[in-house]
């Protein structure tokens, strides 16, 4: 599998957020402001990168040889959380300026299924080694480019007039359907 | 009275997915058919109610700053035990329900309810609570899956409803139609808010 048709697929064809519906929390809940949604953006392609380096290395180096392959959901959801706490303390450490702007949203991560979810598919896949870091860095990336263009609608939607009943989340839901009809177009492409 | 009111609580005025707008990722995603919606609500409340029984009987015994990752670890097991139990019992669910079983880990519902009653009630009512919540949940996927089911395919459960002529909007079981089918059943719902709140003023 080429790197270009990975990257087509999994940041447009299979988006996420909008064709594979995981990561919804975050899509909702920090979409309102465009600086929050790149912060969080960004904190989401770091860990989802680093979650599926390290949950491929343990499926394939500890859980399949010592033939323990029914705690994969614990082994997984433990190896995030504690790597989510390991690189909030490390970046406190080495960069203090990057916590300030990823700090709030990182304890936010371990309860994002896009990143459980990410790691779980790699393993299902099949996908080598390379092939699932890459796959988590542009599902990341996949998941930035969304959350951003939605805080930008969001943005623009506060001064819209919009019916009493649809304010709020209705709207919200809405807008992310008609979204996701649009990356369904990208759907098509066959690479 | 009040038991039955833990109990009923989370089917109407604190549904999880309707009212307090959590879980939404297997709410939007598994409801493609109501089969798969009935799958994943009643694996969910499975999960929950063991959760919440067994949290609120240690709620004691842990300590308050390692509390998170012991639920956590707590509702993976029983996720673990739910998706084992289901690729033996019901494997054709089980098949299309696919990543999303994992992922009731993370569903937010779980660990919202074990932090916000389990670890500060007792067993008892701890487990209607999980019963009520779960039902709950069961009961917003399920009339979510019964509109996209209906409009995607014309079918209920398998059977014809609209008539043959009927063109079914593919749409509707795809990613778009879930977040428009709950956009809508939220306003709706906002709708209904306004009118009893507006009655209870003219009453009041």
């Amino acid at each position: 599998m080429n790197i270009f048709a990975l990257s087509v697929s999994a940041i447009l064809v299979n988006n996420f957020i909008l064709s594979r519906i995981m990561g919804l929390c975050p899509y909702i809940g920090v979409s309102k402001k465009l600086d929050s949604a790149f912060g969080m953006g960004m904190a989401v392609i770091f860990v989802m990168t680093l979650a599926s380096t390290i949950t491929w290395i343990i499926q394939h180096y500890l859980l399949v040889p010592f033939n323990i392959g029914y705690l994969q959901t614990i082994a997984f959801i433990l190896t995030i959380a504690s790597l989510v706490q390991f690189v909030e303390m490390v970046i406190q450490k080495m960069a203090p300026a990057l916590y300030k702007s990823l700090g709030v949203y990182l304890p936010l991560i371990t309860t994002n299924c896009a990143v459980l979810g990410v790691s779980i598919i790699n393993i299902n896949d099949g996908l080598s080694f390379i092939e699932s870091v890459l796959n988590g860095f542009l599902g990341g990336v996949g998941f930035t480019l969304v959350l951003i263009i939605m805080a930008g609608l969001r943005e623009r939607l506060e001064k819209a007039e919009i019916p009493e009943h649809m304010q709020g989340m209705p709207i919200a839901f809405i807008l992310a359907g008609s979204m996701a009809l649009a990356f369904l177009g990208f759907s098509g492409l066959k690479i | 009275m009040s038991s039955f009111k833990e109990l009923t609580k989370g089917l109407v005025k604190e549904n999880p997915v309707f009212v307090m707008a959590l879980g939404l990722c297997p709410t939007l995603a598994t409801s493609t058919s109501i089969v798969n919606a009935v799958g994943m609500g009643l694996a969910a409340t499975f999960v929950l109610l063991c959760s919440n029984i067994l949290i609120s009987m240690i709620k004691d015994l842990v300590p308050s700053k390692v509390r998170i990752p012991c639920y956590i670890v707590l509702i993976a097991s029983f996720t673990t035990i739910v998706d084992m139990l289901m690729e033996a019992f019901v494997p054709a669910v089980h098949k299309s329900l696919g990543v999303f079983i994992p992922l009731i880990v993370v569903n937010c519902i779980i660990l919202g309810r074990a932090e916000a009653f389990a670890s500060k009630n007792n067993v008892w009512n701890s487990a209607l609570d999980g019963i009520g919540m779960g039902l709950g949940f069961t009961l917003a996927l399920v009339v979510i899956a019964f509109f996209r089911e209906l409009l995607g395919t014309g079918q209920l459960l398998g059977f014809q409803i609209a008539p043959l002529s009927y063109q079914p909007v593919l749409v509707a079981i795809l990613a778009p139609g879930a977040f428009l089918t709950l956009g809508l059943i939220m306003s709706i719902i906002s709708i209904m808010k306004k009118k009893s709140q507006s009655g209870q003023e003219i009453r009041g």
